[in-house]
């Protein structure tokens, strides 16, 4: 169905190829996985299937990409509208009209179906992917994964045989991606459609998956059977590092799986009480941050009802809901600048609410979804010295917070070309150079690379090690339980669950990380903790996967 | 046959535009304030019993806002710069007269300020104020997105920009405010040129990252296809359409100023929509597109448009016989009155709130979380990773 002959693609300016001679053939009906670091050319593997690459992005492609037997170099992206649909990460971003049922006719307005075609695909494809009730419904008031479905729903109805997704659930909670992937392994088992699909959270689309593709980052491309090609990378999901660790055969890829064969690890680690799955701080926490009441209205609807929290130095914890459950509302108004209808907050004695912005960062920093919206200058080194001008520190400390948090950001860099997770580090390093006592992280983790979200949790470690207070709002539930030490879960604007990770998340159906949900009952989260409680029980480990790993895949194994 | 009329359904985006045309020549040719209270009360009755909820409808009370504010400024310039009133007007109160150099012979700070002169400054300020609304209804009635349904698919490259401008506009409004916010939390508080670019740069950023996004999508989902007209023939259908505008342009003007020669008005007018149809009839001929439920055109329709023409007409009319009816003189001030037939027509203008099929109503009830309050945040990456 797509082929790939020889395929190499340099953009302008770029000092190497981002697809280096790939060979690669899909068949019909396949679902296939890209998986692969950000900067990897994960995006630009899946532009090339309906020619985006290059006729959009310019760039020049070598060799010869074929859908459906169309080659890419003859026929632009409009010409393959019939075969090829394609759904990107931000589905507002790639509307073109108001409402539901207008979006899921675009497509096929432009290829020309007659009306009667239109009406009946249309009633169609809101019952396959469950937007019925939703079908006068303006596209903006939609909770952002019956966003992604109409969106996947707006190229289905043109019946193309290719879908090609890029991260379609990176802005969206737990249930809301469960609905999109869930509709997505429908069309796969219903309709036969192939579907090529872009992931850094392999834990939930995996098991999904009839092949991975893996982009080592040099340009080569590794496909086959996930098991195999997975078992490999650094970016295994914890199911199957748990597989490994446990040396089951054959590898699990789905919880079910793994729970077939669980009894003789439930077995081994009977007795043990799992390590902290995040190393508790040091010195007894106290509290630094103190909010009573805190009340946030937008317009007609309350987004926080009179919240009480209590944040404490030396931990971190991380803020759950679903997407429009209060969580970034909660975060400004803790932090001053958002708007905040009533309650009280105090911070060493002071409400950061009626400080000047450069007072209140100073007790309270919090780092925007958007983090780009805080750079705004021409190279990285000058927005570390503004950064050091503004916080009145000495100057090179936003450098070395910096270097602490991640290598590899030169000073010359454009701060606008560097990867999400480099952009984050940037910012984040920006805000900690007015040594705040209290960090708040709204949704850091979206968009992140494996290696990346490592990297956060680390920073996140020091960070509340060295003292601070940190909150993260975030739905990855997988990064929660290997670096928060407390979870806050709200919904409707109300704190619905507060305490510590393991008792919060281990029983929940929708928090629970992969491990739990495995070896529940008994309170695991994460692989690292398993692993270290069999070596240091004098229990055998299987061999490490990450041991003397053939290829380092991933530039870098595990740290 | 009457109860399927009468069904809720969308009226044609084009109705809506047509009407209120009409009513804007009829606002334009008076400045008899009790005639553009009327208009103003018309469209407000229309834009009350047919708009919708959806956002680009909400922009009606923006548009009264701005027109209150043409009239504010119009009277405010008349007290600051009026000149001196002539003899006999009645004198409101004096400002004090600032003295202004020799080679602004003309122009005068200050001074005496007549009873006459803000009367003809709040008549002008309100023929603006009513046009401004009778455009704002237009916006709030039709979708625009529906109305620009209208292009032909050989336009692509405007078709595209227009889309992405439509769509992208309430979006940048959104950044802005998103990005002034995220610098305070840099504790970033300064203003000026530097405020501008450490706020032009992300928005501008984000803006771009956004219309490419979109336009790859149009492009992906099939827009334009089959769009290979040859270069004579792309260029023929430019022309037309630019020639055919520029007409329309000249004719509503002509149309909307009495003083300018006959032929510059509806002949000019007539001449622009035959050329802009070919045009769009040219262009139309290479691309095939199809209609989802395409808003049809039938009788409320028909009433609509009729509505608003025969507006007009009064008014035109109306100016043909009494001049002094759509103009009442300020010097000396007069009571303006409503002549008989002008508001005949105007009346017949409030007609399309009841005679045009209501809005469809959303079938579920929209639980209005998240609308405007919480910012959607930007792509996060182009897509060039």
């Amino acid at each position: 169905m797509i082929r790939f002959e020889h395929v190499t693609v340099t953009y302008a300016d770029a000092p190497a190829p981002t697809l280096r001679d790939v060979d690669l053939a899909i068949a019909p009906g396949e679902l296939c996985l890209v998986v692969g670091r950000t900067g990897s050319g994960k995006s630009t593997l899946l532009g090339a299937v309906n020619g985006l690459v290059p006729h959009f992005t310019g760039g020049t492609l070598l060799g010869r990409v074929t859908v459906d037997g169309r080659d890419t170099r003859t026929h632009p992206p409009r010409e393959l509208a019939d075969v090829v649909g394609v759904v990107s990460q931000d589905p507002l971003a790639g509307c073109v009209t108001d409402t539901v049922e207008e979006e899921l006719a675009y497509g096929m307005e432009q290829l020309a179906l007659t009306p009667q075609v239109m009406r009946k695909r249309v009633e169609e494809t809101l019952d396959l992917l469950g937007l019925a009730e939703l079908r006068d419904r303006p596209l903006h008031q939609l909770s952002g994964g019956q966003q992604q479905r109409v969106a996947i729903g707006a190229v289905l109805t043109s019946h193309p045989r290719v879908l090609v997704l890029d991260e379609p659930t990176s802005a969206l909670d737990p249930t809301g991606a469960e609905d999109v992937l869930a509709a997505i392994s429908r069309l796969v088992d219903d309709l036969g459609v192939t579907v090529l699909i872009a992931e850094h959270r392999l834990e939930r689309v995996v098991q999904h998956a009839d092949r991975v593709v893996h982009l080592p980052g040099d340009g080569t491309v590794v496909a086959g059977d996930p098991r195999t090609v997975l078992a490999r990378t650094s970016i295994a999901p914890p199911v199957l590092q748990l597989g490994l660790v446990s040396g089951w055969e054959p590898l699990p890829l789905t919880v079910r799986e793994a729970r077939r064969q669980v009894a003789d690890l439930q077995q081994r680690l009977g007795s043990l009480t799992p390590p902290a799955a995040v190393p508790a701080a040091t010195s007894p926490p106290t509290p630094v941050l103190r909010a009573r009441g805190v009340t946030v209205r937008h317009g007609a609807v309350v987004a926080v009802g009179s919240v009480d929290l209590d944040l404490f130095s030396g931990e971190v914890a991380a803020l759950m809901g679903r997407n429009g459950s209060g969580k970034s509302s909660l975060l400004w108004a803790l932090q001053g600048s958002g708007r905040r209808d009533g309650g009280k907050v105090t911070v060493a004695g002071q409400d950061p609410r009626g400080l000047r912005p450069a007072a209140a960062r100073a007790l309270v920093s919090l780092v925007p979804q958007t983090p780009s919206d805080l750079l705004y200058l021409d190279t990285v080194a000058d927005e570390l010295r503004t950064a050091d001008d503004e916080a009145q520190a000495p100057p090179g400390s936003a450098r070395r917070l910096l270097d602490q948090l991640t290598t590899g950001i030169a000073d010359e860099h454009h701060p606008r070309d560097l990867s999400e997770g480099q952009q984050l580090a940037l910012v984040l390093a920006i805000q900690l150079a007015a040594a705040p006592g209290v960090v708040l992280l709204d949704e850091p983790t979206r968009g992140l690379d494996h290696m990346a979200k490592q990297e956060l949790a680390a920073a996140l470690q020091r960070l509340s090690a060295d003292g601070a207070a940190v909150l993260l709002a975030t739905h990855d539930v997988e990064f929660v339980a290997a670096a928060a030490h407390r979870v806050v879960v709200m919904a409707a604007g109300d704190v619905v669950a507060d305490g510590p990770t393991d008792e919060v998340i281990v029983a929940s159906p929708i928090f629970a990380p992969q491990v739990a949900k495995i070896l529940a009952p008994a309170p695991w989260l994460t692989v690292d903790q398993v692993r270290d409680a069999l070596r240091t029980s004098g229990g055998e480990v299987a061999a490490d996967p990450w041991q003397g790993m053939p290829l380092a895949v991933d530039g870098g194994g595990r740290s | 046959m009457t109860s399927a009329r009468r069904l809720p359904r969308i009226v044609h985006p084009l109705a809506w535009w047509g009407w209120a045309l009409g009513l804007v020549v009829a606002a334009s040719r008076t400045t008899n304030p009790l005639l553009l209270a009327m208009i103003l009360a018309v469209v407000g009755l229309v834009v009350l019993a047919r708009g919708t909820d959806a956002p680009w409808a909400r922009a009606f009370p923006t548009y009264l806002a701005l027109g209150l504010t043409v009239i504010g400024l119009r009277v405010l310039f008349r007290i600051v710069l009026g000149g001196d009133p002539g003899p006999g007007e009645h004198i409101l109160f004096t400002l004090p007269t600032v003295p202004l150099p020799g080679w602004m012979a003309g122009v005068s700070l200050g001074g005496s300020v007549s009873l006459e002169g803000v009367l003809a400054a709040v008549y002008d300020g309100m023929r603006l104020a009513t046009l401004l609304c009778c455009i704002g209804a237009a916006n709030a009635l039709a979708n625009p997105k529906r109305a620009l349904r209208v292009l032909p698919g050989a336009l692509y490259e405007l078709g595209v920009a227009v889309t992405v401008g439509v769509t992208l506009v309430p979006q940048l409004v959104e950044s802005v405010h998103r990005v002034r916010r995220a610098r305070r939390l840099r504790g970033d508080v300064r203003t000026g040129r530097h405020a501008v670019r450490s706020t032009a740069m992300p928005v501008l950023h984000d803006a771009l990252a956004r219309s490419f996004l979109l336009a790859a999508a149009m492009d992906s989902r099939g827009y334009g296809r089959r769009g290979e007209a040859s270069r004579a023939a792309r260029r023929a259908v430019t022309a037309c359409m630019v020639i055919g505008l520029l007409g329309l342009c000249a004719g509503s003007y002509g149309m909307l100023d009495a003083s300018v020669p006959a032929l510059l008005g509806f002949p000019t007018l007539l001449a622009g929509v035959v050329v802009s149809v070919v045009g769009l009839a040219l262009g139309g001929r290479n691309v095939v597109r199809s209609r989802y439920r395409p808003d049809p055109w039938l009788s409320p329709e028909w009433i609509t448009v009729l509505c608003g023409a025969l507006a007009a007409a009064a008014v035109i009319a109306t100016g043909r016989l009494d001049l002094s009816a759509l103009d009442p003189s300020v010097y000396p001030p007069v009571w303006p009155t409503l002549p008989p037939l002008a508001t005949v027509g105007l009346l017949l203008a409030a007609l399309p709130a009841v005679a045009t099929p209501p809005p469809p109503q959303p079938r579920s009830a929209a639980p209005r979380v998240r609308a405007a309050t919480v910012p959607t945040s930007p792509p996060r990456k182009a897509l060039v990773a």
